[in-house]
């Protein structure tokens, strides 16, 4: 089983081959392929029903695909995951649940299992590291309700982690957070997946705050995709043949501006950057 | 020592220990109010507030049907919520609310046969008082032979809740990531949405069919605003739940002594008067509370501002629902 694409590098943690998936007669996924390694922070970039969201629903067995294989370290599913660290998009908090942060992050311990949990030193001190790892100690008493973006991602992060997963997937963490939220949360995604090395996959509709820690893309239009390094997938041949039409690839000192032109909805990074270029490049 | 036994008399009323009624009001009462307070918590932390009502709503049908034919309603009531607690999974629970119209219609048709059933039964037997008791329950009127029945169906509720503990409050965080470790989301709902459905029946017997929903929500809304830890909420809940049942029946009873008419009023009444106003201290104490967090919080988080965790509450939960 040789894929050109995990030759040399960390191993292999998830594997993505040839993996399509139908719907109610439409193709949602067309031959979906990539890898994942231990240690690296994987983007998962493309618009608004691209099919990045399909994607996890795949990895985490939510779907079935309908063709094609996914291998976690070379292998089928394990029955129960415990492999795979999930970090949903905006979950909706209500805001009377009786939680802390702290509560939280000790449900990743064993939330899926039955009874009532004792507590124990041991599961304080494994709680009270993670916080500290997520930099969450100052809020690690507030409820979960009245966290702030930023907080809650971090939570729902060490949540995901407390259970030492081999792959952390993340779904649109960067939406609805203020630019310094948005850097911290980037900044300790990158510092987890290499200090503990576990592969790390973040889907988001806009890159440019990835590009600086991200070590690999894979790029999703129209429920295909194209993976490698940034260089080698955000040109201007790989997305316009991804797109199916002609796209412009735009730098712009340190960023990336993809502009696929046809069609008016395919282009929210050109729509994010009008809106937030000028106080940014500014300031 | 006169004045104070004076006043010990004057707040428990002759008779009131050695009454075989009150004593088993206080023991069935005392137990399903701490069931009820128990589910309720996570009835709240779901949004199953206007579930919860439904399934006293269809009780009443089944409570009213026993009636009629002579059986023990409590029967009546549990059977009839759990169908419906079926019913309610199978037509998606969880789509409730977009689908209030039908909820409307199908529960209006319930009370309205339950309507027809207390008619006939009462009209039959000549017994005007068991509309009254159907409806708005009465804890002096139950046999103390049922007291083992009170207390297996309510430690049945509660041992589903503690079975469900975590994947109940893994699924309140998200849904999404219970589903994801394995958790089977939709079955926990429906062991969780027939366990409600025991709580509720037995507080129809004793609250009401009518005013069931608030000795379900009440105190565990008035709880998660007293603490942020779900242990501590469900702690707070029974306690809450259980001293102002306990209370309710102390002034029912002395309501009997009271002029002018000294008729004695309903235990129902004074448990959910004393739920809401325990509602309302328990809310407004937050409120005071949740000034002082934000102001710290916003020291914290320095000129960080637009935060989506401080979105306003959209009103208490539906705890006038009857």
């Amino acid at each position: 089983m040789t894929n050109p694409d995990r030759l040399g590098g960390s191993p292999e943690v998830l594997c993505l081959e040839g993996v399509s998936l139908w719907l109610s007669g439409r193709e949602i996924l067309h031959d979906v392929g990539f890898s994942l390694r231990a240690g690296e922070l994987t983007g998962l970039i493309g618009s608004n029903g691209a099919g990045k969201t399909t994607i996890f629903r795949v990895i985490l067995g939510l779907e079935t695909p309908s063709t094609g294989k996914v291998l976690f370290a070379g292998r089928p599913r394990p029955h129960r995951n415990r492999l795979v660290g999930y970090v949903p998009q905006s979950i909706g908090l209500d805001p009377d649940v009786p939680l802390r942060a702290r509560d939280l992050v000790a449900l990743g311990i064993d939330g899926d299992r039955f009874g009532i949990p004792l507590p124990s030193r041991g599961r304080r001190r494994l709680v009270d590291d993670m916080l500290e790892a997520v930099d969450a100690q100052g809020f690690a008493d507030t409820r979960v309700g009245k966290l702030s973006g930023g907080e809650l991602q971090r939570s729902l992060i060490a949540h995901a982690l407390i259970s030492q997963p081999k792959l952390l997937l993340l779904d649109e963490p960067l939406a609805n957070l203020d630019i310094r939220s948005e850097q911290e949360v980037v900044g300790l995604l990158a510092r987890i997946a290499k200090e503990q090395q576990i592969a790390v996959l973040i889907s988001a509709h806009e890159m440019n705050p990835l590009l600086p820690v991200m070590d690999r893309v894979v790029y999703v239009a129209s429920g295909r995709a194209a993976s490698g390094s940034t260089e080698e997938v955000v040109r201007e041949d790989v997305l316009s043949a991804l797109y199916g039409h002609h796209v412009d690839v735009l730098h712009l000192q340190d960023r990336i501006l993809v502009v696929a032109g046809k069609d008016e909805g395919h282009h929210p990074e050109l729509e994010r950057e009008r809106r937030t270029l000028p106080p940014r490049g500014l300031g | 020592m006169t004045t104070v036994s004076a006043i010990l008399n004057g707040i428990f009323e002759p008779g009131l220990f050695t009454s075989e009624p009150v004593r088993v009001a206080v023991i069935v009462g005392g137990v399903v109010s701490l069931v009820s307070a128990v589910v309720g918590v996570f009835t709240v932390i779901r949004g199953q507030s206007f579930a919860g009502h439904s399934l006293g709503d269809l009780g009443t049908t089944g409570g009213s049907g026993a009636f009629l034919v002579g059986t023990n309603p409590l029967w009546g009531f549990v059977v009839f919520a759990l169908l419906g607690a079926g019913a309610m999974e199978l037509f998606g629970a969880r789509r409730l609310r977009q689908r209030d119209m039908t909820t409307g219609i199908v529960l209006g048709a319930g009370l309205g046969i339950a309507a027809l059933f207390l008619y006939l039964g009462t009209t039959q037997s000549n017994t005007t008082g068991a509309t009254i008791t159907i409806l708005f329950g009465s804890m002096f009127v139950i046999r103390a032979s049922m007291i083992p029945v009170f207390v297996l169906l309510g430690l049945s509720a509660l041992a589903v809740v503690g079975l469900l503990y975590r994947p109940l409050l893994l699924s309140a965080v998200s849904p999404d990531i219970a589903h994801a470790r394995g958790v089977p989301v939709r079955t926990v709902g429906i062991l969780y949405l027939l366990a409600m459905a025991v709580a509720v029946s037995l507080s129809c017997v004793t609250i009401g069919a009518i005013l069931s929903t608030a000795v379900l929500i009440g105190p565990a809304a008035a709880a998660l605003r007293l603490t942020k830890r779900p242990g501590l909420a469900i702690a707070w809940a029974a306690l809450i739940a259980v001293t102002l049942t306990w209370l309710g029946i102390l002034l029912a009873y002395d309501s009997y002594y009271w002029p002018p008419a000294r008729r004695g009023w309903p235990v129902s009444f004074f448990v959910v008067a004393l739920v809401l106003v325990v509602y309302l201290l328990a809310d407004s104490a937050s409120r005071r509370n949740s000034r002082r967090d934000a102001t710290h919080a916003f020291a914290r988080r320095g000129d960080r501002v637009g935060s989506p965790g401080d979105r306003g509450r959209t009103g208490p939960p539906g705890l006038g629902a009857g």
